[in-house]
């Protein structure tokens, strides 16, 4: 079988399961909705105050929901033995990576579009900038956390305390890529600056770290 | 083993007076900053000694997805620790200095962020050879490792984005640039030892990883003969 049939077979089972489940998108939604109202009551922003605060609250939300689904990705193949299967079938390791971050991609920008809509109701938002621009870098910056994430989570699920590693392994490497978004946002929602520098940076860092994922994961899966 | 930790005890405590007195009393007193100025007697060759070891864990962490070799792991492990020790020592003295002469203890600049991160993504290392279970670590290590490294230069040029505070460097920057003669030779002297400093902690450091690891794969030689009685 070829990459690409063998990611398309992969995605799809990963989102049949979804589908019938529901497990990764239910909790991330009530995750993220949980913390919108927290921010909220923490901060309690006027319609001026939040626009400034709205890029890192929203992106902060999204980071600790998507956090959430990356933990259940590969938990998913341990139950039957699944991945040491996938390990001994001739299938391409990173067609199997591939399926995993389009999967994770899909639902956070599911998400992602549940929850603008509540950002918007709860913090009085109104875009200043282009609306456009928001689009771009919400895919770059999705790009950027699920490819990341899914390779991390694919190295947390082989430690003692799986659930927990994933966020202390993936922040600190992913602090470029959330500055990136959180100060692209406010400047897009402040109209007080051209995020253009931020969509450069998101491109490159989502190229530079797809190429070492895909390098190096079929070490990571076969690592015994 | 132990002859070693033997020898290297005294030599660590004989490098680490003379650099102490040769910043305390032999460095002249800096014109504009008084005696603070004299931490960066410490505060510099920190930084280098922890940069030295971030390079050396990247590389032996190549080394040994491409070869395998275990004393090329435990060299990663070592460096990752040594160099976290020392990014310690850099980021607990440059609020010191910074305190009375920026009047700030800490800001968001270039530099600053940059070195918290690199620490932050090297401590998070340290954390994950800690949890990661069995003879997977190794792997897992030194591919964390590659994504740690590819990392340091997207966190540079996006904090660089902000303005920056930290001072330019010293050294091999415009016409003005420089150190005095006095200043520079102590400063030179001090860099020296704590690179010695920073081999001879490397250096222990390495052959506990590797006594760690012959006593791991006894465990497991012992756990398989007992399984096949």
């Amino acid at each position: 079988m070829t990459t690409l049939a063998v990611t398309r077979a992969t995605l799809w089972k990963d989102l049949r399961m979804e589908w019938r489940s529901k497990d990764a998108i239910n909790s991330m939604l009530f995750f993220a909705l949980l913390v919108v109202v927290i921010f909220s009551f923490a901060f309690n922003p006027t319609a001026e105050e939040s626009r400034h605060i709205a890029g890192g609250l929203m992106w902060v939300a999204f980071l600790f929901s998507a956090v959430v689904a990356l933990n259940q990705t590969w938990a998913r193949e341990l139950r039957n033995q699944v991945l040491d299967a996938y390990r001994v079938s001739p299938a391409p390791p990173n067609a199997l990576f591939l399926a995993k971050a389009v999967g994770n991609f899909l639902f956070v920008t599911i998400l992602e579009c549940l929850m603008a809509p509540l950002f918007v109701v709860f913090y009085e938002l109104r875009s200043v900038g282009p609306f456009w621009q928001l689009i771009v870098i919400a895919l770059l910056g999705t790009w950027a956390l699920v490819v990341n994430g899914t390779f991390f989570g694919a190295l947390s699920i082989r430690t003692r305390n799986r659930e927990i590693m994933l966020p202390l392994i993936l922040f600190p490497i992913s602090i470029p890529a959330l500055l990136g978004m959180v100060d692209a946002t406010t400047l897009i929602l402040t109209g007080d600056g051209s995020p253009f520098f931020w969509m450069k940076l998101l491109a490159v860092y989502d190229i530079v770290f797809t190429s070492v994922c895909l390098l190096l994961f079929e070490s990571v899966l076969n690592a015994e | 083993m132990k002859k070693i930790a033997l020898i290297s005890i005294p030599v660590v405590l004989l490098l680490l007076g003379i650099s102490s007195y040769l910043a305390l009393v032999v460095a002249p007193t800096e014109a504009t900053m008084g005696d603070v100025q004299r931490i960066f007697y410490i505060h510099v060759p920190s930084g280098w000694v922890a940069g030295l070891c971030f390079a050396i864990n990247f590389l032996a962490s190549i080394v040994y997805l491409w070869k395998r070799s275990l004393s090329s792991d435990a060299l990663a492990a070592a460096s990752a620790e040594v160099g976290v020790i020392f990014g310690a020592v850099l980021l607990i003295t440059g609020p010191l200095w910074a305190r009375p002469v920026w009047g700030i203890w800490w800001t968001w600049d270039a530099r600053l962020t940059t070195t918290l991160i690199l620490w932050l993504i090297y401590a998070s290392y340290l954390v994950l050879r800690r949890f990661a279970s069995g003879g997977q670590t190794q792997v897992l290590a030194a591919a964390f490792a590659i994504f740690g490294f590819a990392d340091v230069p997207i966190v540079y040029f996006s904090i660089r984005w902000f303005r920056t505070q930290h001072p330019a460097p010293v050294m091999g920057g415009g016409p003005d640039s420089g150190l005095a003669p006095p200043i520079l030779h102590v400063f030179l002297t001090n860099l020296a030892m704590f690179t010695v400093l920073g081999i001879i902690f490397l250096v222990l450091r390495y052959q506990l990883a590797m006594q760690e690891q012959a006593l791991e794969s006894a465990h497991a030689q012992a756990a398989l003969r007992g399984v096949s009685q």
